[in-house]
């Protein structure tokens, strides 16, 4: 569905991402792992198509997205970006409506098709009853949540989601995951929570310092070996099902420091 | 809907043309609204009323192609603020932003008092020229330092005060008291000239410049989370940018050539119109366009009428009546977190 060759990203004369190759499947979702500062949103950003690559291509369903139109990228790849704040004051509504935008043209109006697929999407994040609040009056996690009703408005084959969880009560978090894999979608995510990871995706990358370092399933990948080395931290990892696991916490690893000298 | 939508046109249209009024029947004579249409009716259809030939000239050549430049400059305005403050995500930002008032003022100067182009350039051509040169160097500059919002914001400034320092060394260098104090008052934005030819230009300016604008409004409105949301929406956010950026350059830079910077408008009609009908720019440009229209033409009115027998710079009314009816639409703003 969406794959990325060999790609490189530099910015500030520094290298950020080199030589990633990664490709999700239809209907898989696809989590992407790393410390602070590994390029998961670099890599989401290229992804998603939003900026040419340095070096390597991405392709969607074989072609470079850099030779598709943008609105044309738009109708099957919806982006939720970690800080996309605005000083508008459009309701909760007009915010979801901007998903419809790439749908939309001179020749393609607004319809009542339009109006029910806005309305599906604030009912599947639970802010149906919130449709006429203005955007400054609502809560970080509300908002959070109009973010994704806007791009399940976008109505995407491939759902790109950069920390979706964050601003999230524990309920909500769960509760969103659940909505995008629940969908027939293509979702590949950014995550912090290395449990969210272990219980919904199907496959987990993970990146440290700009280089893909493992992918795999969930089970194979979050080995307390690999937790101790890219993430520092001391974690007992009990076996769950289908390839799944639990990571319980215990610590940051001691000798960890010393070797990572502050970045 | 269309019916709300055809409404709303028409009930706009009806207060533009009473404004339109108004500025032509107002003034240092007071010459009735009869007369005014009848003059109206003589020139365009050639009616044949029997009316004062003063009267007549007053009404045709001074004061409608002054109310229609009006118009046209104020609609213009404050359709580029609005769309500047979109697609910059900055509340401050105004069309004279990117460097184009101080570059026209250095166009100007360089005409009016360095003699540049030997006396075949007018003062609105150097102007002209000054500003597209200005905005030129802003977009280079922009381009080069990243084209985010903060980029292109600093560009303008670095810009604006380059052409400012520019106009100031040439008026203190070369300039008599009388050149500089002209000078000033051209700055400060001045209708006193404006004749039919001038209408030829700002007219279709305006409405071209205006329709692009509003053809784009979709695009406009998924600016609202940044130019990356805008990109993830489908946007093509560099194409955007070239034609919005050069079309609100286009214009300003045009209005500025004719009537001078007038100050304002372009950064408080958005607002004001936004505080009515909200951020959707199908409804905001053609509402700010509309507010800037009637606003400036009040103003000018204004300019010629409040001391007698003078007439004030229209820049100096549009902010001196202007700030504090923005100050009661800023208060009167639902108080959120």
């Amino acid at each position: 569905m969406l794959a990325a060759r060999n790609l490189t990203w530099r910015a500030g004369g520094r290298t950020i991402l080199s030589g990633i190759s990664l490709m999700a499947a239809e209907s898989e979702f696809l989590a992407i792992v790393g410390p602070n500062g590994s390029g998961k949103s670099s890599l989401l950003t290229l992804l998603a198509g939003l900026r040419p690559p340095r070096a390597g291509q991405v392709l969607l369903r074989g072609v470079d997205l850099q030779d598709i139109r943008r609105r044309d990228v738009a109708r099957v790849i919806a982006l939720v970006e970690q800080q996309a704040e605005t000083g508008e004051r459009l309701t909760a509504r007009q915010a979801v409506k901007l998903g419809r935008t790439p749908h939309l043209g001179p020749l393609r109006p607004w319809s009542r098709q339009d109006d029910r697929i806005v309305d599906a999407a604030l009912a599947s994040v639970g802010m149906t009853g919130f449709a006429s609040r203005p955007w400054p009056s609502l809560s970080g996690g509300e908002r959070q949540r109009l973010h994704i009703a806007r791009a399940l408005a976008q109505a995407p084959r491939i759902l790109i989601l950069d920390e979706p969880t964050n601003h999230l009560d524990v309920e909500h978090q769960l509760g969103l995951l659940e909505l995008v894999r629940a969908r027939d979608l293509t979702v590949i995510a950014a995550l912090h929570d290395l449990n969210h990871a272990a219980m919904f995706a199907d496959r987990i990358a993970v990146l440290d310092r700009g280089r893909l370092v493992a992918t795999g399933r969930p089970a194979e990948i979050l080995t307390p070996r690999l937790l101790a080395e890219i993430f520092h931290v001391d974690a007992r990892v009990e076996p769950g099902p289908d390839g799944r696991c639990f990571i319980r916490l215990l610590g940051v690893s001691r000798p960890a420091p010393e070797e990572c000298p502050a970045r | 809907m269309t019916w709300r939508r055809l409404a709303a046109g028409g009930l706009a249209m009806l207060v533009l043309l009473a404004a339109l009024a108004m500025g032509a029947a107002i003034g240092e004579t007071r010459i009735p609204l009869d007369v005014v249409g009848k003059t109206l009716a003589n020139r365009l259809w050639g009616a044949g009323y029997g009316l004062d030939p003063i009267d007549e000239g007053v009404v045709w050549h001074y004061r409608v192609a002054r109310a229609l430049v009006a118009a046209a400059c104020g609609a213009a305005l404050a359709v580029c603020g609005a769309v500047l403050q979109s697609m910059l995500r900055n509340a401050l930002a105004d069309p004279y932003l990117l460097g184009i008032s101080a570059g026209a003022s250095s166009g100007a100067v360089s005409v009016a008092i360095l003699g540049l182009g030997g006396g075949f350039l007018s003062l609105s051509l150097g102007a002209l020229i000054g500003a597209l040169v200005a905005f030129g160097l802003v977009a280079l500059l922009a381009l080069k330092a990243g084209r985010g919002a903060a980029a292109i914001i600093l560009a303008g400034i670095a810009g604006s005060q380059l052409f400012s320092a520019l106009t100031s060394f040439i008026v203190t260098k070369s300039a008599n008291a009388e050149q500089a104090r002209g000078i000033m008052f051209w700055l400060l934005g001045n209708l006193s000239g404006v004749r039919w030819p001038d209408v030829g230009l700002a007219l279709p300016v305006a409405l071209i410049g205006c329709l692009v604008c509003i053809a784009h409004a979709r695009a406009l409105d998924a600016f609202a989370f940044g130019a990356n949301a805008a990109a993830a929406l489908g946007i093509a956010v560099r194409r955007m940018q070239v034609i919005m950026f050069g079309a609100t350059a286009l214009m300003t830079a045009i209005m500025v050539s004719i009537v001078g910077s007038i100050g304002f408008v372009g950064l408080v009609i958005p607002h004001a119109a936004r505080a009515l009908v909200g951020v959707r720019h199908h409804a905001l440009l053609p509402v700010s366009a509309l507010l800037g229209a009637v606003f400036m033409i009040a103003a000018d009115i204004l300019s010629r009428t409040i001391i007698p027998g003078q007439v004030l710079p229209i820049g100096v009314m549009t902010a001196l009546f202007g700030a504090p009816a923005f100050a009661v639409i800023l208060m009167q703003r639902p108080v959120t977190r």
